[in-house]
């Protein structure tokens, strides 16, 4: 009997798939657990493990092509066994799927586990990111997977017509007509930035034509973006993927919880000192931020009510320390997470910080490295930043902002003294926070930021 | 301007150089006192006297052996083939006489002779009498071939051949014969090697010669319709070829079939499609393709006759093609 292969969600905030590339192909034998495809989502690029067995019939969305959660990629079962039937079962649900986007049921509610299948189907595609936006680590993923497993035939139609659903030349050879090429050289762009809608994903000339239109220049990763940064004046960008998610998940945060803010000024002379030893005995730059991470984890194990969230009828005080900290991509922002940093060392804290930011660079992080932070932290003080206040990054419900550090005159026992001072602004979400509780939590940061010796009292 | 047959066309082409110049001569098989065989020398006995339209025996390898002797030894001859599918009989004489002579001798002999006559499918003619063969010509060096699409070219670009000192292949057809067209009254000529823009267009060039042009004008005329813009290029004379009108065009619309009506193996479309590829290649938005004859001995049967024959339907197909338009 012939099965579909279908879209998973990969990612917690995922709503739609492109498909990068498929590792197996039609009349390739699989099992449970193969790895069939990469597919990228909202943030990293995943590999999608099989779930089916068999051997693959018919891949239904190619690579480069989009497919929402639930739409059949791929026809899996007997060799030589006729899926005309299934087939057309697809088809048929395309039809429902245009149907039902025209009726505007995309913006559908919350999902809630066990709801009636039609309705499910209805809110589909927004269930499964709507509902989770922003991971709660109480969602309960399975049932959001199982959920979009029973919606195939809800799957939104990829638009192929448009400029946007073609196929992605992403990385390797890009499939472009010669002319397609010369446009792109004589423009400036990088052709793998510009999706095919030709056979086979070709680049032709309405495309890259489409995407200098579409003034999308700048979504060319690299060093072609940053030298002609200005070409971004009076362009209309579409918002998509990453950019979406970023818009989307702050701006619900900061509509949805009452943010309120508290500031103090640390020294870091203490800090800086053991930084300095610290290096000195291991021989390597340890972060500055691994420090902080720490730091911030002892004073939370010490004020359990700022780790924690606010999942509307209930508060969850986490069982671990998940710190994520901002960093910056060209084309956006991720905030890896590291794990249980009360149980980890500084030089643990920084080996785990410098894997996750090279692979948040690259693009390869795993949702489940990115989501689920029980407090994150956002530095700028590179930049020179004094201080800043930022946007509490759900789960967590309270986010630190670091400002730059810089050499201060100030009054120690009305003697005028040169300090090194730093300045602290901590975020937090009122509904689980109270003004008491966030401050004494800074205090105690602030204690052990200027006596690190305080984390082990 | 007088509306005659590309028959008519020919035949005033021969009559006018016949008239101008003494050492012109007509022979061939019927072109005498049949007039011949499709009537393109009608009136030329009567006018001209036997010495100068000639009726030859029925021995291709023969005539077309005495039309390169005369050439050599100061006429010029045009020599009919009743049909280009006899023309292999005498091919060596075309081959190895006609191309070679001037080359060898070093520039001291030329070979001022036409070989002309229908080329290509007509009907119901079968395997052996439905080839279209320019590219065995085409492919020698030291023949020029002329291949015109319609009665104004055809009296143009004959007259111009008749004139030229090297032997000039001159391609009509059966079907041809009776189409009909402006020609103006009084001498002109066509230099050989000098393509002409039949339509202009913006999105897709359609490269042809001889008979296919009439297919190209209707699907460019259906394609108008649905929005796309076609230009045809004809090159009118296969050898020499104008090549910079073909790259102009190609590079003004980015894509471009090529359309014959031989089969495809190594064939003078493909040949164009590769100068093409070569020349054009930062131009090219899709790859260059080809209509031509299917690759199969013409069958009898009527249906099949016409299926493995370019097409209205199958030009307009592949112009959507290379135009990544769903058909």
């Amino acid at each position: 009997m012939a099965e579909k292969i279908q879209m998973l969600a990969l990612s917690p905030t995922m709503e739609r798939g492109r498909i990068v590339k498929w590792l197996k192909g039609e009349g390739d034998e699989i099992a449970s657990g193969d790895v069939i495809c990469e597919v990228e989502t909202d943030k990293a690029t995943m590999e999608y493990e099989s779930i089916n067995e068999g051997t693959i019939l018919k891949i239904i969305v190619g690579e480069g092509k989009d497919a929402a959660i639930g739409d059949t990629i791929a026809i899996v079962g007997e060799k030589g066994e006729d899926i005309s039937g299934v087939l057309a079962e697809i088809e048929r649900g395309r039809e429902k799927e245009k149907m039902a986007v025209e009726g505007g049921s995309r913006e559908g509610e919350s999902r809630v586990a066990g709801e009636e299948a039609e309705e499910a189907k209805a809110t589909a595609t927004a269930g499964v990111s709507a509902g989770e936006l922003f991971t709660a680590r109480s969602t309960d993923e399975s049932t959001a997977k199982s959920a979009a497993r029973s919606i195939t035939e809800s799957a939104i139609e990829s638009t192929a017509e448009s400029a946007a659903g073609g196929i992605p030349s992403g990385k390797g050879r890009v499939k472009a007509s010669p002319l397609a090429k010369k446009i792109a050289r004589d423009a400036g762009i990088d052709i793998s930035s510009v999706r095919g809608t030709g056979p086979e994903g070709r680049v032709v000339k309405r495309d890259v034509e489409g995407f200098l239109r579409a003034g999308s220049k700048s979504a060319a990763f690299g060093r072609t973006e940053i030298k002609e940064a200005e070409g971004l004046r009076g362009r209309k960008i579409p918002v998509t993927g990453m950019r979406k998610v970023i818009a989307e998940r702050l701006s619900n945060s900061k509509f949805q919880s009452p943010h309120y803010y508290l500031k103090l000024t640390v020294e870091v002379e203490s800090l800086m000192e053991a930084r300095r030893r610290l290096n000195e005995s291991v021989g390597k730059k340890v972060s500055f931020n691994a420090f902080l991470l720490k730091f911030v984890a002892e004073a939370l194990k010490r004020n359990p009510q700022v780790n924690a969230g606010w999942f509307g009828d209930y508060i969850e005080y986490f069982p671990s320390v998940d710190i994520g900290i901002a960093v910056a991509l060209e084309n956006g922002l991720i905030t890896p997470v590291v794990k249980n940093c009360e149980k980890l060392g500084i030089l643990d804290i920084d080996g785990e910080l410098e894997l996750l930011i090279e692979r948040a660079k690259a693009g390869k992080l795993k949702p489940d490295e990115y989501s689920g932070a029980t407090f994150t932290i956002s530095n700028l003080g590179s930049f020179g930043i004094e201080e800043f206040t930022a946007i509490i990054n759900p789960p967590g419900s309270a986010i630190l902002a670091v400002g730059s550090i810089a050499e201060q005159v100030v009054s120690i026992d009305g003697i005028p003294s040169v300090r090194k001072l730093m300045k602290l602004t901590l975020s937090c979400d009122h509904r689980v926070i109270d003004g008491a509780v966030g401050a004494r939590f800074l205090k105690d940061l602030k204690d052990i930021i200027e006596e690190p010796i305080r984390a082990l009292y | 301007m007088a509306i005659i047959t590309f028959r008519d066309a020919i035949r005033e082409a021969i009559d006018e150089e016949m008239e101008r110049d003494d050492s012109v001569i007509l022979l061939g098989e019927e072109v005498a006192q049949y007039n011949g065989a499709y009537k393109v020398s009608r009136g030329l006995l009567d006018k001209y006297g036997a010495a100068r339209v000639i009726d030859t025996p029925i021995s291709e390898e023969g005539f077309t052996g005495v039309g390169v002797g005369a050439a050599l030894a100061g006429l010029r001859p045009i020599v009919e083939w009743m049909t280009f599918n006899f023309s292999l009989m005498a091919y060596d004489q075309v081959v190895s006489n006609a191309a070679k002579s001037r080359y060898m001798s070093g520039g001291q002999l030329k070979v001022p002779v036409v070989f002309r006559g229908p080329n290509g499918p007509a009907e119901y003619l079968a395997a052996q009498h439905s080839q279209a063969l320019e590219v065995i010509y085409a492919h020698i060096p030291g023949l020029k071939v002329v291949a015109p699409g319609t009665p104004y070219d055809a009296k143009g670009l004959l007259k111009s051949s008749i004139r030229d000192d090297n032997p000039v292949i001159f391609l009509e057809s059966e079907m041809m014969y009776a189409w009909k067209g402006e020609v103006p009254a009084g001498e002109y000529l066509i230099p050989l090697g000098e393509a002409d823009i039949k339509r202009e267009g913006s999105d897709v060039t359609i490269v042809t010669f001889s008979k296919p042009l009439k297919l190209a004008r209707e699907a460019a005329g259906e394609l108008e319709k649905e929005g796309i813009s076609v230009e045809i290029v004809d090159v009118r004379s296969i050898r020499p070829l104008d090549e910079e009108t073909i790259y102009t065009s190609v590079r003004k619309t980015n894509r471009c079939l090529v359309l014959e009506e031989s089969w495809p193996f190594a064939s003078v479309g493909s040949h164009i499609a590769w100068l093409i590829s070569k020349n054009c290649f930062d131009y090219l938005d899709a790859p260059v393709e080809l209509v031509s004859m299917e690759d199969v001995p013409m069958p009898y049967n009527h249906r099949l006759e016409l299926a493995v024959q370019p097409s209205v339907e199958k030009v307009k197909e592949v112009c959507k093609r290379v135009l990544y338009k769903e058909s």
